[in-house]
């Protein structure tokens, strides 16, 4: 039974690529040949920095599809655009105008339905890249990279999720920062979601705001505090009295900063730092163990 | 007299998440004068912790809207399913097909293809926008709802009205913390700014992350600076960082070394030049503003 770890949060920069490039590097060795990394920040992918040993296959193309109005058949009967919801098709049949805006189309295939005239004709347009490699160890470590320019990250995410399915019975996600549509996107199908937070006002906030999300997905959820002992307890306090599990804390510590800096996040790890980390990944192997365990036993 | 055409924009942005791009900007606020304020991160808003907006105007943004199907006249034929686009209508144990809320687009397609007209769709009404009052001017900021996509569209509607009262009340800045990230809401946060702050951390993510992300502004021809935060946690990255911006002609207004007091005045619900005006953070910070508008007085 696959298992699916996304990890999240809603401020940036709190520690998700850490966590994940962490947890990835943990159970790959614990579990060889089981587990995957998805780097779903297509906007801004990270992951594979600290994996320079991975090796990668060559990259593969993302399309969308974008209409175009073939303006010998239109009719400019305007049916289209009464069908575009994003207000991204303009025909003014006075001067015999029609054509689409492609930065306001999501691809949603109305405009062709719409079309009575067989005028729309869609061509692709290259959204983002796909990335695939492994580890000499036998991991899978994949991500999407958004064309610069582009605003369809929501829709690089969802190509990338399904061009990597069933690749591993494990999978961790790395998820964008925020709460709107790409994170639902890189969240939407996973069976555990660790929010990743720091004790700072700016941390607390936003993590309130992702759980308000996740509670609206009913998904099932825990937090890290990463960073410990930077700000208050208050972020520690809050989730108690909500009875949210907390994954674990993570001190923080200034040479594990300068080591995530160098894109170093594996030797030489400050010991109070190696011991946090080593108790939460045990913790999430037994837990990922048992799952597969509960599967086992329904059989 | 109001001279609004010497009105400058500022959009201040980072690429990678968690950089210091709202320290900055609350510190900038606070010494900014005839300045207006938005919050651009309209998906996790953090400005207003330290500016504690007073609310005076709030505004519904209409979202996207969202389908459904009505299970009572729903003949389960499935036709919907074989034009979404999004994947966002599945079928459940019982084999009835439903719509995902968060994963519908919102396009209507299924609810003009369905042969027995049982889906509706509805707007989301739960999205608002505020003009609110602060110590240092005048705040446009939001609240999204969880889940919305369309966020680029709110980032606009937020930017337009801060221009028009900028243009109204004759202010000289707009300042807009923008959102992490090189996407749809970047893109919403850059299109009309006159300039582009860059806050960089010394990280080889926050260096790829920049990159990429200069990239996106050059696209738009407008100057971009930037300033390098937390430099001494790697003085190595940092120094490989000047470099390049300096190959890339991107005017490095100063270098802040890494500070817990910009935590400790985030808890006081202060800027860091308001909580520690004589520390080394907020001198820097105020000469970084000063080169800062010095250059975009010169530039015009």
């Amino acid at each position: 039974m696959p298992f699916k770890i996304a990890i999240a949060s809603g401020k940036g920069g709190t520690g998700k690529t850490t966590f994940a490039v962490n947890l990835f590097r943990y159970l790959s060795q614990s579990m060889p040949g089981k587990v995957q990394l998805v780097d779903c920040d297509v906007e801004e992918p990270n992951d594979h920095i600290f994996f320079p040993e991975a090796q990668f296959e060559k990259l593969e193309k993302v399309y969308r599809l974008v209409p175009e109005i073939d303006q010998s058949k239109c009719t400019y009967c305007r049916k289209c655009v009464e069908y575009c919801e994003f207000n991204a098709i303009v025909v003014i049949p006075t001067v015999r105008f029609a054509e689409v805006n492609s930065s306001l189309c999501h691809s949603c295939g109305a405009c062709i339905v719409a079309c009575e005239d067989d005028a729309i004709n869609e061509k692709p347009e290259e959204i983002g890249t796909i990335r695939r490699g492994f580890l000499p160890s036998g991991g899978r470590i994949s991500g999407g990279t958004l064309k610069i320019g582009s605003s369809m990250q929501t829709m690089m995410i969802r190509e990338l999720k399904k061009a990597v399915s069933g690749e591993a019975p494990i999978t961790i996600f790395d998820a964008p920062p925020g709460t709107s549509c790409p994170v639902v996107a890189a969240i939407a199908d996973a069976d555990l979601i660790i929010l990743v937070s720091e004790p700072t006002p700016f941390g607390m906030y936003d993590l309130k705001l992702s759980i308000d999300l996740l509670r609206e997905l009913r998904k099932p959820f825990g937090v890290l505090i990463n960073k410990s002992g930077l700000g208050t307890d208050e972020l520690h306090n809050y989730l108690l009295n909500q009875g949210i599990e907390l994954i674990g804390s993570i001190p923080f510590s200034r040479a594990y900063a300068g080591m995530y800096a160098s894109g170093n996040l594996f030797n030489d790890i400050p010991e109070e730092v190696a011991f946090a980390f080593s108790e939460i990944l045990h913790k999430l192997h037994d837990r990922i163990l048992q799952h597969e365990g509960d599967h086992h036993s329904e059989r | 007299m109001i001279e609004y055409y010497s009105m400058k924009e500022i959009t201040i942005l980072s690429g990678k998440g968690g950089t210091g791009k709202t320290s900055v900007t609350a510190a900038f606020a606070s010494i900014a004068e005839h300045a207006i304020f938005c919050d651009g991160d309209v998906d996790a808003p953090d400005l207003h912790l330290i500016l504690a907006p007073e609310i005076k105007e709030t505004h519904p943004f209409p979202g996207g809207r969202k389908a459904s199907i009505n299970p009572e006249l729903c003949t389960d034929c499935g036709l919907c399913r074989d034009y979404c686009r999004f994947d966002a209508i599945h079928q459940d144990i019982s084999g009835r097909y439903y719509i995902h809320p968060v994963q519908c687009e919102g396009c209507r397609l299924c609810e003009r293809i369905c042969p027995v007209g049982a889906i509706s769709s509805e707007q989301s009404m739960n999205n608002f926008w505020f003009v609110s009052d602060t110590r240092f001017g005048k705040l446009v900021h939001a609240n999204m709802q969880a889940g919305e996509e369309n966020s680029g569209k709110l980032v606009t509607t937020v930017r337009n009205h801060a221009r028009e009262l900028a243009k109204a009340e004759g202010y000289r800045f707009i300042i807009t913390d923008g959102p992490p990230g090189i996407g749809c809401p970047a893109i919403a946060s850059i299109t009309g700014s006159k300039a582009v702050l860059m806050i960089v951390e010394p990280t080889r993510s926050g260096m790829h992350d920049a990159i990429r992300l200069a990239e996106l502004v050059k696209g738009f021809n407008i100057p971009i600076f930037s300033i390098i935060n937390k430099y001494d946690v790697n003085e190595e990255v940092a120094a490989e960082i000047e470099s390049w911006l300096h190959s890339d002609n991107i005017i490095l207004l100063g270098k802040i070394p890494f500070n817990e007091v910009v935590v400790k005045a985030m808890i006081e619900k202060k800027s860091v030049i308001e909580f520690d005006p004589d520390s080394e953070l907020s001198y820097i910070l105020r000469s970084s503003w000063t080169k800062l508008v010095s250059e975009l007085e010169n530039g015009q």
